[in-house]
């Protein structure tokens, strides 16, 4: 496009044009036959997608001891907790539990709730009202090294 | 309807979430490299610890009334902070982030809707989802989300921290119990010219006549009013662009080395070009600033600054480093002990329209290079890529020696259960 022209001068501005890139093919074209598996390309699978239901509710732990081997958690094992999940039943649950966290099995019934480890040699937990007491979140998976 | 949650000491109750045994304890949080108080836990308001209490002044203050002090984990403050608003975001999808800790939500067609009801789901959700304790309030506009939130703050016991503010009963009543100085947006100068008006509470400003209000103070004051009448006029803000950048620190130790200082700076240049290029901004004005440590008055106090103009604007951590360092050499003065060194970036326009140049122009290959080296930092973290007048081989460290756990961003740093 022609700006402006004078007798010695002719200004031109730029036409720029946005979005016409050459796309750029990263199977690499050597003139031959395409990748015929290019056209059945899919993501990749995420662990991530797999393990975190909800991103927002998700932390991490990492297990100390060996209360709960019955359930597959060891010492070291990172576990998944999703706090949006609701308490309940048999549901292995991140507590905090006078002063400290703990994960047990939530044993719950009409006369209380109990944290049932799963170690014979391990006591059962009572809660009383003497406890302080917080169900923190819902353990959803345990990862391990092996 | 306009909603503004809030959470309640936001950064004690991050600290909390991930430690309970802090609940019911004073704690209070520090400024980055531990200056002062930024954060109070109830408690420790109770006890009277100030807002912004130099540490070294009040550390035996807080040993004596068993008041817990942490460092700032912004780390784990902004990661939580995401999650809230990601949460906020499933209430409505109009929303501004408007701090780190709060957000006003606007409610487009609920009418019908009860607001009570919504503003308990909200407050429970962030409440078991992030362990962070909220205020809502909720008004028919954003100034009057505000006073309904400081109701909600203010009386727990009734509101459960919910309150809405839904009939202009209750309008009325709130305005008059909410003192000027409380309501957002009355700043002192304003809060001044009311006094001499005689107008002690918002209700008494809303009683101004609108013409006066208009003329006297601004039309920013006027939306104000109409505002607290109920007709909303401040909306929801778009995501503004900052009008200008700083990096600013106090420096572990003093410096009376020029190139040490010049490292700094170029580092903090580094960190404003990569704010600058977040938000798609450009520079037009470099500051720079030098100061001796003011509270040692023994020592020779000594306080310079230098503006730069560009001849165009740029975003290039190349430049804006090379310049803020040329900067120190004219105003740096030997003998003087530093404390303390910032860089301001301002003038700032869009990068994608900038008036082009005829004869001076940024090397056009600074863009791919800025592009490439901010992703790379973003990839490798810590900023594995810096400019070589960057010190290479420390990452700048602040001192942090009350800190906890980074439990959410640190793969070493989750919480430990038996």
């Amino acid at each position: 496009m022609i700006l402006h022209k004078s007798n010695a001068l002719t200004f031109f501005t730029p036409n720029p044009i946005k979005g016409l890139g050459a796309p750029f093919f990263d199977t690499g074209i050597s003139a031959g036959f395409p990748s015929p598996a290019e056209d059945f390309k899919e993501q990749r699978l995420s662990l991530d997608k797999e393990l975190v239901k909800n991103k927002e509710a998700t932390f991490f732990a990492r297990v100390s001891g060996q209360s709960m081997i019955g359930a597959g958690l060891d010492d070291n094992d990172l576990l998944v907790i999703d706090r949006s999940l609701e308490p309940s039943h048999n549901k292995i649950a991140v507590c905090f539990l006078d002063g400290e966290f703990t994960v047990k099995r939530l044993k719950v019934n009409t006369d209380g709730v109990w944290l049932k480890p799963e170690n014979p040699n391990y006591p059962i937990i009572k809660i009383t009202a003497e406890n302080d007491f917080i169900i923190w979140g819902i353990v959803t998976n345990v990862i391990k090294k092996v | 309807m306009y909603a503004l949650v809030d959470c309640n000491n936001f950064y004690a109750s991050c600290e909390r979430a991930f430690n309970p045994a802090l609940r019911n304890k004073p704690i209070a949080i520090l400024s980055n490299n531990d200056g002062c108080v930024i954060s109070r836990s109830d408690e420790a308001k109770a006890l009277k610890l100030p807002m912004g209490a130099p540490i070294f002044k009040w550390d035996s203050f807080c040993k004596a009334n068993n008041i817990l002090v942490f460092s700032s984990n912004y780390p784990l403050y902004g990661d939580m902070s995401s999650r809230i608003m990601k949460i906020l975001e499933q209430f409505t999808p109009d929303i501004e982030i408007y701090s780190i800790d709060e957000s006003f939500l606007e409610f487009k067609g609920f009418e019908n809707h009860d607001f009570k009801d919504y503003g308990n789901q909200i407050r429970t959700r962030v409440l078991k989802w992030t362990g962070i304790p909220t205020c809502v309030g909720i008004a028919p506009t954003k100034a009057l989300s505000k006073v309904a939130n400081k109701i909600a703050r203010k009386f727990p016991e009734q509101t459960k921290g919910v309150y809405v503010i839904d009939s202009d009963e209750k309008r009325i009543k709130a305005l008059k119990w909410i003192t000027l100085e409380d309501v957002w947006g009355i700043g002192r100068g304003l809060q001044k010219r009311l006094k001499a008006k005689g107008c002690k509470t918002a209700y008494d400003f809303t009683q101004l006549p609108d013409d006066w209000v208009r003329k006297s103070f601004s039309i920013t004051a006027w939306k104000l009013k109409k505002d607290l009448e109920g007709i909303s006029k401040i909306k929801l803000d778009e995501v503004e662009a900052k009008r200008a950048i700083a990096t600013t620190r106090s420096f572990e130790y003093t410096y009376s080395d020029i190139d040490n200082i010049k490292e700094r700076i170029s580092t903090f240049a580094t960190s404003c070009a990569e704010k600058l290029r977040k938000q798609g901004s450009s520079c037009h004005v470099i500051y720079v600033v030098l100061s001796s440590d003011k509270h040692k008055k023994d020592l020779q106090q000594h306080r310079a600054s230098r503006v730069v103009n560009l001849p165009y604007p740029t975003d290039s951590s190349l430049i804006i480093s090379q310049e803020a360092v040329q900067s120190v050499s004219h105003i740096f003065k030997k003998g003087i002990k530093y404390k303390r060194a910032g860089v301001i970036v301002m003038g700032l326009v869009p990068t994608n329209n900038h008036q082009l140049q005829m004869f001076e122009h940024e090397n056009p290959k600074h863009k791919p290079l800025m592009y490439t080296i901010d992703k790379l930092n973003e990839k490798y973290a810590n900023y594995k890529v810096k400019l070589g007048s960057q010190d290479l081989k420390r990452t700048w460290k602040m001192r942090q020696e009350r800190l906890s756990p980074r439990y959410t961003t640190n793969i070493n740093d989750i919480i430990v259960v038996k």
